[in-house]
């Protein structure tokens, strides 16, 4: 057990982010999304990576190390914002990481994108007003370079009172020199102080309640009072709200303010502006000039065209879903063979002591076995995405997609997370990490299970060629195959509604985003996100995994039945116990019912008997609540035809249709066909993907309540269809 | 220089505007000042979504995917 042992020791490390005592100093990457942060901590930290979460929240935590004149740093990349003013989860938890005292980093690394100053000068102007010690990074001065611009860094270090030190993070350039600041900003902090430029009526009622505060003996900077003047929430306003004395000088002048129709937010973000727009027209030597069409305007005229657009995205997502449903399928079958090379021969070697044998091959082998087979689909998935996301198109498809998506609640951002679910739900869980506003990505994760996956095709398969297609023939066959992969579809819509309407309610969030420039994709960086991807599935779903499979194992083993019992019941059948007698089998299903699985199974069946399932089909049902993949061999054993069996054996197809209840009704009527599909089609029969919702949410509460309403849901629509069944004759 | 005061549903692509004002209640109105969309500003429509929505506006040097409904409460008048 060293595997596990060593799993749950990173487990609990990677996803509990303790707030250390700092023996090393804390660095925070901050700036607007797009900035190039993610880039810049990559070749920062290389390799030298930790993901967990922020204490509490779905929200991501991706930390590194770094070297600061020879000593080593901790550095966070925070989450992408556009302001202090958090909107949305994500935001507050990175604001509250960098303002909260006990949290916040020594030194913030400002990214800043040098083509887009205006804007990210803005984010710049609110960190300026808090007490952060701050060091600019000016990323993307090569696309100003191409556009013929030129920045006077001088003009503007000095504009911002920081060191602002250009950096091109792929070509590895100005890393040293950002090094190198980043250790004389530790050494020796400042704060920053900007003349943003308020209105008079603002700055000098500023200044009044400044000194009306330091007259009561509190300590009050011009900017914390501008900032309780514009914004009465604004936390500098916590220690003197309460105290109706001190509160009231400042509505006094609030009233003085807003008399003169003067619009808060309006005039805070326009002076900010101003300030903003100053610094750029004063920093800019050359004013960066696009030449005519520049290449992204061109490619977007085709990739955003009303027809060729949405071609060529329906070409991009085959390629991606054919990769991981038909790719990834050599290297699934590879690692299974492994496993069962490996499961051959430490079988053999355990051969005297068959408890230490199951144990060994069924729990441990089999546990390690089905974390490993969902690698290659992870790793092939968030190949895509990074190259994507890396190009620039992923905002491009988000940006054709979101009317599709977004009249219900989710955006355009969910099409790749929900259309790699139609391969299996794991790795488009994990994908929804590209949506990066905390509710549609719940809501995107909740529903992905729904999609049909490829696991459950052996099912449809095998029902619809044992009931339907002799019944009803090709066409029929055809046409249930395809509602059985719409119907996830069609029932997430409402889902997803409701969780809208209801459960998320009032933190609707804007949709807006850029298209950021075209650029080839950094390899280091899609190199870098498949294996942190992998890791992180391994040693956290991967751990629950594979504890999941070693319990359902026991729970399946224990107890060990008699099997001279077992020898008795069949000869009372008046059959021998022999070589191929099916002896065999019947001790296996035998011994399964009389497991603790087993005997829940028998006795929860009548619950299932509307839904038109007999002990067989619900046990077969049990059975496939870890993972819906062994519902076909199950199904064998079950129907005495043994678990050596595929969905299309013929020997199976027999026994199901001539499977009779105990008073000679057929079991396997069309509607029962049908009721059963669709309870595999919508119920959440997968350990794995609770412990992929577990992981991405952080919570248990989120996989239990995915696996509460998907079960509550089969079932339901399993019974009725039973049951309006019955009332046609069927 | 013609001018027509005009809402988020009438803009079409190629369409110069300018913001005359913006709400001031909600979190988005707040979100909308601080990516720039301030009295004053002016912006071009550079794309339409092939669905009709989103758009892609160009404004302050840089460009800003925006749904028509999060728009709607921006005062635009038309430029020429």
């Amino acid at each position: 057990m060293k595997w596990s042992a060593f799993a749950l020791s990173s487990l609990i490390d990677s996803v509990v982010v303790t707030e250390s005592d700092r023996t090393q100093p804390l660095i925070a990457l901050v700036g607007n999304p797009n900035a190039g942060k993610t880039s810049l901590f990559n070749a920062l930290t290389g390799a030298r990576q930790k993901v967990g979460n922020y204490p509490g929240v779905t929200v991501e935590k991706v930390s590194g190390q770094v070297e600061i004149e020879g000593k080593p740093a901790e550095i966070v990349d925070v989450p992408g914002l556009y302001s202090l003013a958090a909107i949305s989860t994500d935001e507050e938890v990175a604001v509250e990481a960098l303002l909260d005292e006990s949290t916040s980093p020594d030194l913030v690394v400002y990214v800043m994108d040098a083509s887009n100053l205006e804007r990210n000068l803005f984010l710049f102007s609110q960190l300026a007003e808090t007490n952060l010690n701050v060091v600019v990074g000016l990323t993307l001065t090569d696309v100003v370079h191409r556009e013929k611009g030129e920045i006077d860094l001088a003009v503007l270090s000095n504009h911002l009172g920081c060191e602002v030190i250009p950096v091109v993070s792929h070509k590895n350039e100005g890393l040293k020199e950002l090094r190198e600041a980043m250790g004389r900003a530790i050494a020796e902090p400042r704060e920053l102080e900007l003349d943003l430029g308020f209105p008079k009526i603002v700055t000098d009622a500023a200044a009044r309640v400044v000194e009306q505060m330091n007259r009561k003996g509190i300590d009050l900077k011009p900017t914390e009072a501008r900032c309780v003047l514009m914004d009465e929430n604004c936390s500098t306003g916590d220690r003197f709200r309460e105290i109706p004395e001190l509160w009231a000088v400042v509505e006094e002048e609030r009233k003085l303010i807003f008399g003169a129709n003067v619009q808060a937010r309006t005039v805070d973000a326009q002076s900010r502006y101003a300030w903003a727009s100053r610094v750029k027209s004063e920093s800019y030597v050359l004013p960066s000039v696009p030449r005519g069409r520049t290449k992204t305007e061109m490619v977007d005229a085709l990739l955003t065209h009303r027809v060729f657009g949405l071609v060529i995205f329906l070409g991009i997502m085959y390629a991606v879903f054919q990769s991981i449903y038909t790719f990834a399928a050599p290297f699934m079958d590879l690692i299974d063979a492994g496993k069962s090379a490996v499961a051959g021969v430490v079988g053999g070697l355990l051969e005297g002591t068959p408890v230490l044998q199951s144990l060994v091959v069924d729990g441990i082998i089999e546990g390690i076995g089905s974390v490993v087979i969902f690698l290659p689909q992870i790793m092939i998935l968030f190949l895509f995405i990074s190259v994507l996301e890396g190009t620039g198109y992923m905002a491009r498809a988000a940006f054709l997609m979101d009317r599709l998506l977004g009249w219900c609640g989710l955006n355009g951002r969910a099409f790749i997370p929900l259309l790699s679910s139609f391969a299996c739900a794991i790795p488009g869980i994990m994908a929804a990490r590209v949506m990066p506003d905390q509710r549609s990505r719940m809501m995107t994760i909740l529903v992905a299970p729904l999609m049909s996956c490829s696991a459950r095709l052996p099912v449809y398969v095998l029902l619809i060629g044992a009931v339907i297609e002799p019944r009803f023939g090709a066409v029929w066959a055809g046409l249930s195959l395809f509602f059985m992969h719409f119907i996830g579809l069609a029932v997430a819509i409402p889902i997803v509604l409701i969780l809208n309407k209801g459960w998320f309610k009032g933190k609707r969030l804007p949709f807006m985003m850029e298209l950021p420039k075209y650029q080839w994709p950094r390899w280091k960086d899609v190199v870098l996100t498949v294996f942190s991807r992998a890791k992180v599935f391994l040693v956290t779903a991967g751990t629950i995994i594979f504890a999941m499979t070693v319990l359902i194992w026991a729970l399946l083993y224990f107890p060990r039945g008699d099997t001279a019992a077992y020898e008795k019941e069949w000869v009372g059948q008046g059959k021998v116990v022999a070589e191929d007698s099916g002896f065999d089998q019947y001790a296996e299903l035998r011994q399964r019912e009389d497991s603790i699985l087993g005997r829940f199974g028998r006795a929860i069946e009548p619950v299932f008997v509307p839904a038109g399932f007999d002990w067989r089909l619900t046990t077969a049902i049990l059975a496939a609540f870890p993972a819906r993949e062994v519902v076909v061999p199950a199904m064998g054993i079950l129907f005495g035809t043994g678990g050596d069996v595929d969905e299309e054996s013929a020997s199976l197809k027999d026994s199901i249709n001539s499977a009779t209840w105990p008073d000679g009704r057929p079991l396997m009527t069309p509607w029962t066909a049908v009721s059963l599909m669709v309870f595999f089609a919508l119920c959440c029969q997968c350990m794995a993907t609770l412990a992929a919702i577990k992981r991405e949410t952080n919570s248990w509460k989120w996989a239990w309540f995915a696996f509460g309403y998907m079960t509550a849901l089969a079932y339901i629509l399993s019974v009725a269809i039973q049951q309006v069944g019955r009332m046609f004759g069927g | 220089m013609a001018e027509r005061v005009i809402s988020a549903k009438d803009l079409r692509r190629g369409m110069r505007a300018r913001i005359e004002s913006v709400g001031d209640e909600e979190a988005l109105h707040t979100r909308l000042l601080e990516l720039g969309l301030i009295p004053g500003t002016e912006f071009k429509v550079t794309k339409i979504a092939p669905l009709g929505d989103p758009m892609e506006l160009e404004l302050r040097g840089y460009r800003l995917c925006v749904r028509q409904s999060e728009v709607e409460c921006l005062r635009l008048v038309e430029l020429d």
